[in-house]
C-alpha cells in the first residue's frame, strides 16, 4: 500500500490543510508538510531493493477492459525523483511561508501546491502509461491554478493560460503517442513496455509514436521551439517557479523521455529529434539569458538551456551521456531551486526584479549574496560546485559522437559555445545584482537581510551544491548509479564521478567557457547593442493574437451558419431530410413492392379527396388565420374517421379528443394573435418553398406507396396471443400501452407532465394585452359567457365524466382506455371554461392542476414499483376478477390502476396547459353574467 | 386504396411544409399540426390498411397490427403537448417582442444584441 499513499498523501492533505486555516499560517505550513515527511518514510525501506537492482511493483485492477490500473512502479530513476519532487517541495513550503504576505490566501496557495506534488509523483510512481497521463494531465491543469495564483494580474492569468495551452495541446499529443505504444505492445503496464522495445522500435509505426510521445516531452520540457511557456509562466509567486521550473513541471518531460528511454531510444530517428532539439535549446535558452533584464527572467531562459541540456544528452544515446543527463537533473534542480528562492528574496527585499535597477547589494545582504553567487557559480559550471561535473561529463560525451566528417565538430563546438553563454549570464547574476555600482531608484530602500527562516531552504540547496560538488560518490553515488541503471534498463557502465579528471579535452573546454564568458560579459555592453537591433517578440501577445484570430473565424463562422433566423433552418433541416431521402433512391431506383393496389370504395375517396382539398386550402387561406383554422379541423376531423376506417378505434377516439383540445387551444391563442398574415416573402422565395415542399411531399408519397405495396411480418403476434393470457385485457393498443410497453408510456406521460409544467412557467409573469378586436375593425362581443351555451355547457359535464368513467373502465377490453377518458374529461371541463368563464369554473373546481399531474405521475408509479415488493421486475402487471353486484363479473388489473395514473396526468396536463393561456386575458377576470345578475 | 393513402400523406406533407418555412408564429405551428397528421399516417400506414380487423380479442377473425396503433397513440398526445408548447413559446415570443415572426427580434437581429453577444464572448 505503501506507493499508492505516497501519490495520495499530498491529495489528502491538499483537503486537510486548509482546515488547519484557523490555526493561522504556520498551522497550514506544518499541516502541508506531513505528507511529504511521511511519504519519505514510506518511500525509505524500499531502498534496500531498489540499491540491488530490483523494482516495487503495487497494481490493483481499476479498468481492465481499457488496459488501465492502478499500477506502481518504484525503481531508481522514479525513486531519484519522487525525493527531488519531496525534498525541494518541503523546502519551499518552508521558503513560501515567508514569501506570502499575510493577506494573501494561504491556504489555496499550500492546497493547490500540494495537488500539484500529489500529480507529480503520480507520474513517476506511475506503472500505467494510462495512469501515467491522468497524472501528467494534473499537472497542466494545477500549474495552471499556481501559475495563475494571482489571479488580479492580467500577465498572470495569460502566462497560464498559455502554460496550459502548450503543455495541454502537448498531453493531447502524448496521448495519441501512448495510444500507439499500447496498440503496439498489448498493454499499457509499463513493465511490459519497456520489456517490448525491440518489438515497438521494429513496428511501422514507431516514428509516429515516437513523435507525438516526444512532442507531449518537448512542450512539457519547454524544449524549441515550444520554450515559449516558460518565460511567461515566471508572472507565478517566485517559491511556484521555483518548485515546477527546477525540480518538477518541466523535469516532467525530461523523465518522460528517460522512462521510455529502453522502450524508444536507441535509433537513428531519436537521435536526431532528441539531440537536434536539445542542441537548438541549449544554445538558444543561454544567448536570450544573457539580454533578460528581468531576474527570473534570466533564470528562466538558463532552465530552458538547461532542460535543452539534459535533452541533448538522452538524445546522444551513448550510456555515458546518459548517466550524465541524470546526473544534471539532479544538479539543475539544486542549483535551480536555490537560485529561485534567491532572486525570491532580492524581490522581497527591493520590490523589483529589474536588474538594471538592482545593483551592489553586496553591502546590503552579504549572507543572501554569498548564497547566491555559489549556486550561481555552479549553474555556470565553475570547478568545485556540482554543476562542474555534470558539465564536464557533457563536454566529455560532446567528443565521442560517430558523425560523418567535420559534422563530429558541431557538438563540441556548440557545447562550448554555450559554456560561454551560461558563464557570462551567471556572471552577471553575480556582478550585476551584487555589485556594479549602488542600487539605482528601488522602491524598497534601503534593503536588508530576510527572516532568518527564509534562508534556511537556501542554506540546504547550496550546501548540497557544495557537497556534491566535492564528495560526489559520497553524496549521491548510489542514488545516481541506481537511477542511471533503471534509465537505460540495465546495469551502468563504470564510471568515474571525480572532482577533475587530470588535464584533458573536457577540462580545456571547461576552462576555454570561463574564460571565454568572462571576456563575454565583460564586453556585454556591445553584445546588448548588437542584440537591441532585432525587435523583441512578445509571445504571449502573438499568443493571444493567434487565438482571438481563432475566436474571430469561429464567430464568423457561427454567424453564417447560423444567423438567427428559423426560416432558414427549416429550410436547410427540410432539405437535408430531402437530400438524405434522394440520394439512396438515385443510387437504387423506386420499386413499387410485389402486393399490388388493393380496390377503393367511394365513401373513402371521398373523404380523402375533401381531405385533401381541405389541407390545401389552409395553405391556400393561411393568412387569414381563422379560416384556415377552421380548415384545419376539417383535416383533422378526416384523419380520425381514416383511423376508424382502417381499423383503429382506439386512435380514431384519440384523435377525435385531441382535435378539439388542440382546435380549442389555438383559438385561445389566436385570440392574442394578429388574426390576420402580411405578405412578407417575394414571390420567388414562395415558389421556391412551395417547389421545396412539393418535393418533400412527392417523396413521402412514393415512401408511402412503396412501403405500403410490401409484404411484410411484424413482431405483433406475440402481443396478440398474450394480450388476454399475459395482460388480461382483449383491447391488445390498451394491453400493449399499460402493460407491454408501460414504461414507455410512463415516460410520455412524463413528458406531458413536463410540457405542461413548462407552459405554466412560461407565462406565469407573462402580460399579453389581446388585440381590442378581430382585425376586421369588428370589437368583441360584450357578452364573454353567451347563456345558450351556459345552460347546454352545465348539464352536458356529468354526463361527459360519465362517458370517460365508462370508456376509462372498459378501455382494457374494448376500444377506450386512460388517454381517451382523460381527453374527453378535458374536453368536458374545457367547455365550462369557455361557457362560464375562469372565475366561476375555478371556484368550483377546488384542486390544482399541478397536483393532479404529480397524482397521476404517483399512481403510475407506484403501480409500477408495487411489482418490485412481490419480486417481480418493474411495471409487472397481475389481474384477478371479482363479481360485484348488479354489474356482475369484472376483471381487476393492476394495470388499470396505472391507466388511473394516465387518465390523471393527461387531465392535468391538458387543462394546466389551457388554463394557463386563458388566465392571460383580462377578460378572465370578469365574472359570468350569471353572477353578476 | 393504397395510392390514395399515399397521395393522402403527401399532400398533408407539402401543405404541412410550405406552411413550415412561413414568417409568422401560427402558420408555422398550423404547419406541423399539418405535417403531424401526416406521419401519423404515415406511421399507421406501416402496420398496413386493413378493414374491419380492429385489433380486439375475438371480435374479428384476423386483426390489425395493434403495434403501430399503440405508437401513433402515444405520438398523438405527444403531439399535442408539443404543439401546445409551441403555442405557448410563440405567444411568449410575441409578448416579449411584440411581433409574431418566426425570427424574433423584428426579423434581423438587431444592433444592440450584436453587442451584447460579442462582449459575451469576450
Amino acid at each position: 500500500m505503501s506507493l499508492p499513499l505516497v501519490v495520495l498523501l499530498p491529495f489528502l492533505g491538499a483537503i486537510a490543510a486548509p482546515l488547519f486555516a484557523q490555526g493561522g499560517r504556520t498551522a497550514i505550513a506544518i499541516a502541508s508538510s506531513v505528507p511529504a515527511l511521511i511519504a519519505l518514510a514510506a518511500l525509505f525501506p524500499h531502498w534496500s531493493v531498489l540499491s540491488a537492482g530490483g523494482t516495487v511493483l503495487e497494481s490493483y485492477e481499476w479498468l481492465p477492459a481499457l488496459g488501465l490500473s492502478f499500477s506502481f512502479r518504484l525503481d531508481g530513476l522514479a525513486l531519484l525523483f519522487a525525493l527531488l519532487i519531496l525534498v525541494i517541495g518541503l523546502l519551499v513550503i518552508l521558503y513560501a511561508h515567508y514569501y506570502l504576505e499575510a493577506k494573501e490566501n494561504v491556504a489555496k496557495f499550500y492546497a493547490l501546491l500540494l495537488c500539484f506534488k500529489g500529480s507529480m509523483l503520480g507520474i513517476v510512481l506511475s506503472g500505467n502509461l494510462l495512469l501515467m497521463l491522468i497524472f501528467w494531465e494534473l499537472t497542466s491543469l494545477t500549474s495552471f491554478l499556481l501559475i495563475s495564483f494571482w489571479t488580479h494580474k492580467q500577465d498572470a492569468r495569460r502566462g497560464a493560460r498559455l502554460a496550459l495551452t502548450v503543455t495541454g495541446g502537448g498531453g493531447l499529443a502524448l496521448l495519441a503517442g501512448i495510444l500507439l505504444i499500447g496498440n503496439i505492445v498489448g498493454s499499457f503496464e509499463l513493465e511490459d513496455v519497456l520489456a517490448a522495445g525491440d518489438q515497438i522500435k521494429a513496428h511501422a509505426l514507431y516514428p509516429v509514436a515516437l513523435t507525438l510521445v516526444l512532442l507531449g516531452a518537448f512542450t512539457k520540457s519547454a524544449q524549441f521551439p515550444f520554450h515559449f511557456w516558460l518565460p511567461h509562466a515566471m508572472q507565478a509567486p517566485t517559491p511556484v517557479s521555483a518548485y515546477l521550473h527546477s525540480a518538477t513541471m518541466v523535469k516532467a518531460g525530461i523523465f518522460l523521455m528517460a522512462r521510455l528511454y529502453p522502450a524508444l531510444a536507441g535509433t537513428e530517428q531519436w537521435f536526431y529529434m532528441v539531440s537536434f532539439t536539445g542542441l537548438v535549446t541549449l544554445l538558444f535558452g543561454a544567448y536570450v539569458a544573457m539580454f533578460k533584464h528581468d531576474l527570473k527572467g534570466l533564470l528562466a531562459y538558463s532552465t530552458v538551456s538547461h532542460l535543452g541540456l539534459i535533452t541533448l544528452l538522452l538524445g546522444m544515446g551513448t550510456q555515458l551521456a546518459t548517466v550524465a543527463a541524470v546526473f544534471h537533473v539532479i544538479n539543475h534542480a539544486i542549483f535551480k531551486a536555490s537560485l529561485f528562492m534567491a532572486a525570491g528574496i532580492i524581490e522581497h527585499e527591493t520590490g523589483t526584479r529589474d536588474m538594471r535597477r538592482i545593483n551592489g547589494l553586496w553591502r546590503y545582504m552579504p549572507h543572501t549574496a554569498t548564497l547566491a553567487m555559489v549556486a550561481a557559480a555552479s549553474m555556470g559550471g565553475v570547478p568545485l560546485l556540482n554543476g562542474f561535473l555534470s558539465k564536464e561529463m557533457f563536454f566529455a560525451e560532446s567528443l565521442q559522437l560517430n558523425l560523418p566528417g567535420l559534422w563530429s565538430w558541431v557538438p563540441p563546438i556548440v557545447a562550448t559555445l554555450a559554456g560561454i553563454f551560461a558563464i557570462a549570464y551567471s556572471a552577471r547574476f553575480i556582478h550585476d545584482v551584487f555589485f556594479n555600482g549602488k542600487p539605482v531608484d528601488l522602491p524598497i530602500f534601503p534593503p536588508h537581510e530576510p527572516p532568518r527562516y527564509m534562508k534556511i531552504p537556501v542554506e540546504i540547496l547550496v550546501f548540497a551544491c557544495i557537497m556534491v560538488g566535492i564528495f560526489p560518490t559520497f553524496s549521491v553515488g548510489p542514488l545516481l548509479y541506481s537511477a542511471a541503471s533503471a534509465t537505460l534498463g540495465f546495469d551502468a557502465p563504470d564510471y568515474q564521478l571525480a572532482v577533475i579528471h587530470g588535464l584533458n579535452l573536457p577540462l580545456l573546454m571547461s576552462f576555454l567557457a570561463l574564460f571565454g564568458g568572462l571576456l563575454m560579459y565583460s564586453q556585454r555592453q556591445r553584445f546588448f547593442d548588437f542584440h537591441a537591433r532585432f525587435p523583441e517578440i512578445d509571445e504571449k501577445a502573438v499568443f493571444e493574437t493567434v487565438i482571438s484570430k481563432f475566436v474571430n473565424l469561429a464567430h464568423r463562422f457561427t454567424k453564417q451558419v447560423e444567423n438567427g433566423s428559423l426560416q432558414r433552418y427549416a429550410m436547410l433541416l427540410v432539405l437535408s431530410v430531402i437530400a438524405v431521402v434522394v440520394l439512396p433512391i438515385a443510387d437504387n431506383g423506386f420499386h413499387i413492392g410485389e402486393n399490388g393496389l388493393s380496390t377503393i370504395d367511394w365513401p373513402t375517396a371521398i373523404a380523402a379527396g375533401v381531405l385533401m382539398i381541405s389541407a390545401l386550402a389552409t395553405v391556400l387561406w393561411h393568412r387569414e388565420r381563422f379560416y384556415a383554422l377552421v380548415l384545419l379541423s376539417v383535416v383533422g376531423l378526416i384523419v380520425s374517421l381514416a383511423f376508424a376506417r382502417f381499423s383503429a378505434p382506439d386512435l380514431a377516439m384519440t384523435q377525435l379528443s385531441v382535435e378539439v383540445v388542440t382546435i380549442v387551444l389555438l383559438m385561445l391563442a389566436l385570440y392574442y394573435m394578429p388574426s390576420w398574415t402580411p405578405v412578407e416573402s417575394s414571390k420567388a422565395q414562395r415558389i421556391r418553398d412551395a417547389l421545396i415542399a412539393l418535393a418533400a411531399g412527392t417523396g413521402m408519397t412514393l415512401i408511402t406507396l412503396a412501403m405500403l405495396t410490401q409484404p411484410f411480418s411484424s413482431i405483433s403476434e406475440f402481443f396478440l396471443e398474450n394480450s388476454k393470457s399475459g395482460g388480461g385485457g382483449t383491447n391488445v393498443v390498451n394491453v400493449i400501452l399499460v402493460d407491454f410497453r408501460g414504461f414507455d408510456t410512463l415516460g410520455e406521460i412524463t413528458v406531458l407532465a413536463i410540457a405542461a409544467l413548462g407552459i405554466y412557467s412560461m407565462l406565469k409573469n407573462t402580460a399579453l394585452t389581446p388585440p381590442p378586436g378581430d382585425g376586421l375593425g369588428h370589437a368583441w362581443t360584450r357578452d364573454h359567457y353567451p347563456l345558450m351555451l351556459r345552460q347546454i355547457a352545465r348539464p352536458m359535464l356529468p354526463l361527459a365524466l360519465m362517458v370517460s368513467a365508462y370508456i376509462f373502465l372498459r378501455g382494457h377490453n374494448l376500444p377506450g382506455g386512460g388517454f381517451i377518458a382523460g381527453l374527453i374529461t378535458s374536453v368536458a371541463l374545457i367547455l365550462q371554461y369557455i361557457a362560464s368563464g375562469m372565475i366561476w369554473t375555478q371556484e368550483r373546481i377546488p384542486f390544482r392542476y399541478h397536483n393532479i399531474i404529480g397524482l397521476g405521475l404517483l399512481f403510475a408509479t407506484i403501480t409500477g414499483t408495487g411489482s418490485l415488493a412481490f419480486g417481480y421486475p418493474f411495471l409487472t402487471s397481475t389481474f384477478g376478477y371479482i363479481t360485484w353486484p348488479v354489474v356482475g363479473k369484472f376483471e381487476v388489473a393492476s394495470a388499470m390502476v396505472f391507466d388511473l395514473g394516465v387518465y390523471l396526468a393527461v387531465i392535468g396536463a391538458t387543462l394546466l396547459a389551457l388554463v394557463s393561456i386563458g388566465r392571460l386575458s383580462p377578460h378572465s377576470a370578469i365574472k359570468s353574467n350569471q353572477e353578476s345578475v | 386504396m393504397e395510392l390514395l393513402f399515399a397521395l393522402v400523406i403527401g399532400t398533408l406533407t407539402a401543405s404541412g411544409i410550405y406552411l413550415l418555412l412561413r414568417a409568422r408564429t401560427f402558420p408555422v405551428i398550423m404547419g406541423l399540426t399539418l405535417l403531424s397528421y401526416g406521419v401519423n399516417l404515415f406511421l399507421f400506414a406501416t402496420g398496413r390498411l386493413a378493414t374491419g380487423q380492429q385489433p380486439v380479442i375475438g371480435t374479428a377473425a384476423t386483426y390489425a397490427d395493434p403495434l403501430p396503433q399503440a405508437l401513433v397513440l402515444t405520438a398523438i398526445v405527444i403531439g399535442f403537448a408539443m404543439t401546445a408548447f409551441l403555442v405557448v413559446l410563440s405567444l411568449r415570443s410575441l409578448a416579449d417582442n411584440q411581433d409574431d415572426h418566426v425570427n424574433g427580434e423584428g426579423r434581423e437581429m438587431s444592433a444592440s444584441s450584436k453587442q451584447e453577444r460579442e462582449v459575451a464572448s469576450k
